[in-house]
């Protein structure tokens, strides 16, 4: 089966056919952005520094490293996906706001963040964790820099990437949630296992 | 060799090993994991497991740390009480850890409690952790080292339950705990249970467990018996490849115990994620070593 890719700007109809559980990859610009960002810009209605209409975020603290002779140019040294939870709160809000297209993180996403992305139209992903070198890698350059004050971590670096992923769809903008989905799956199976193991461990007689 | 000498050999030592097991996982897990990756079946599972695999060939091949998460060093030290550097050991190891965390480079993971500000140099106020176990008589040193990351120490877990609830509730809190925090903690897991009295034992015995090599068992038959139970019941959930569904779930389950209170039983659980990242060192009093965890290691 072909790589199905996605390149920035995305549109809507980009995301009509794809579902939970899809591996996608991105080409194009991709900004990490986590817990003060998302704070600023929906509690402090602060605006954002860069454009993010039709773009992708990546909820995720990198290291990077200044480039030698290269003033104010970094380099990507590891870069792995954070829990996306985190950030529930200011999510729904904050694909309104911006025009966010996709969202890479960590773990599962409520359901504010389901509600967005069926209305605005958005995905969110999971990278890998545990893969930083691979997710480096794939950054061809860091080509902006903002809100620094935040520190390494909470900067909002924007990168550009080339076949980014996989990205494993776990909300969909049809009202997919593929954690939600395997929860259920996941404790009926527990109870299962439970039932199975009790009777052979009576060692208490 | 002089004492002096002695600390700064032992402490270089330490510091590279510590560096190495950043970057490439031990022969255990790695054999696990690609067993684990060959018995799964879906797109899905087995392309998670390809990145996961292609991940640590780069971090090889690029020498970084293979995961931006390179933890709280942990070191768990089994000490001869007639090993030379019986009273240095743990300020080496600190300082081992200084030297590690600028040479590999690691993340810089301690913050003061209270006072709440990251150090900058990767060791704080008892950190890194130092657990000791002294052996009478002997003069080697063996150390387990731990990078104990955020992702699984989240799940970490421990509590007493009353004798009634019989090792049917060990059963039910160590599978509660895969269901709902363990499956964030990148999984395949692998399970430490510690069995004891009260919640520090079983802590302590948990984290233990986490050292054991993949694959032996308890020497308790019947606690070897539910480490095999849990295994396949965990299993059997199928969380697969970082929780997101597969035909497995872990990559082993260890328990550690030791006798009870008759009133109580104390139980943990602790996990290490896919990318265990531990080490064993032995120094003999010369301080030649031995590394059991690496084969392919040069420091």
């Amino acid at each position: 089966m072909a790589k199905k890719i996605l390149t920035t700007p995305i549109k809507a109809e980009d995301l009509e056919d794809i579902k939970i559980g899809d591996i996608i990859y991105l080409n194009g610009h991709i900004t990490t952005c986590r817990d003060v960002a998302h704070r600023r810009l929906i509690e402090a209605g602060r605006e954002l520094p860069v454009d993010l209409d039709g773009g992708a975020i990546f909820h995720a603290g990198p290291i990077v490293r200044p480039i030698k002779d290269q003033e104010g140019k970094y380099e990507m040294v590891s870069v792995g996906p954070t829990t996306s939870m985190r950030m529930e709160k200011f999510e729904k809000e904050f694909i309104e706001e911006t025009g966010v297209k996709l969202i890479v993180g960590k773990g599962g996403m409520g359901k504010g963040t389901m509600e967005g992305c069926e209305k605005f139209k958005a995905l969110h992903c999971v990278f890998p964790a545990g893969c930083a070198v691979v997710a480096a890698e794939t950054v061809e350059e860091i080509e902006d820099q903002n809100w620094m004050d935040l520190g390494m971590p909470e900067t909002l670096w924007t990168c550009r990437v080339k076949e980014f992923g996989p990205l494993i769809v776990s909300i969909d903008t049809h009202g997919g949630n593929l954690f939600e989905k395997n929860k259920v799956i996941f404790n009926e199976k527990k109870e299962k296992a439970y039932a199975e193991i009790i009777p052979h461990v009576s060692f208490i007689k | 060799m002089k004492k002096q000498q002695a600390v700064a050999k032992m402490t270089d030592v330490m510091a590279k090993f510590v560096s190495y097991t950043g970057k490439i996982l031990p022969d255990d897990v790695y054999a696990k994991l690609e067993e684990l990756r060959s018995k799964e079946t879906s797109e899905l599972a087995t392309t998670i497991y390809d990145t996961m695999f292609e991940n640590q060939t780069l971090a090889k091949k690029l020498d970084r740390p293979c995961c931006q998460d390179t933890g709280v060093l942990q070191f768990w030290v089994k000490c001869g009480s007639k090993f030379p550097l019986i009273g240095e050991v743990e300020a080496l190891l600190k300082e081992a850890v200084i030297e590690a965390t600028v040479e590999s480079p690691l993340r810089h993971n301690s913050v003061e409690t209270f006072d709440e500000y990251n150090t900058g140099k990767n060791v704080g106020k008892g950190t890194p952790t130092v657990f000791w176990e002294i052996v009478p008589d002997s003069d080697t040193c063996e150390i387990d080292t731990y990078m104990a990351g955020g992702g699984c120490s989240l799940p970490g877990k421990a509590m007493v339950l009353m004798p009634g609830a019989g090792y049917e509730g060990v059963t039910e809190f160590v599978l509660e705990v895969m269901t709902t925090y363990g499956l964030n903690a990148c999984p395949p897991l692998l399970v430490g249970v510690g069995v004891a009295t009260s919640v520090e034992t079983a802590a302590l015995l948990s984290k233990k467990a986490l050292f054991r090599p993949l694959g032996t068992h308890n020497e308790n038959a019947n606690a070897a018996k539910m480490e095999q139970l849990l295994e396949d019941g965990i299993n059997s959930i199928g969380l697969g490849p970082q929780g997101m569904s597969g035909n497995y779930s872990v990559m082993g389950v260890n328990i550690e115990n030791t006798a009870r209170h008759p009133s109580t039983i104390g139980v943990a659980v602790n996990v290490g994620c896919w990318s265990h990242r531990k080490g064993h060192i032995i120094f003999d009093k010369d301080l030649n070593y031995t590394i059991t965890s690496h084969k392919e290691v040069e420091l």
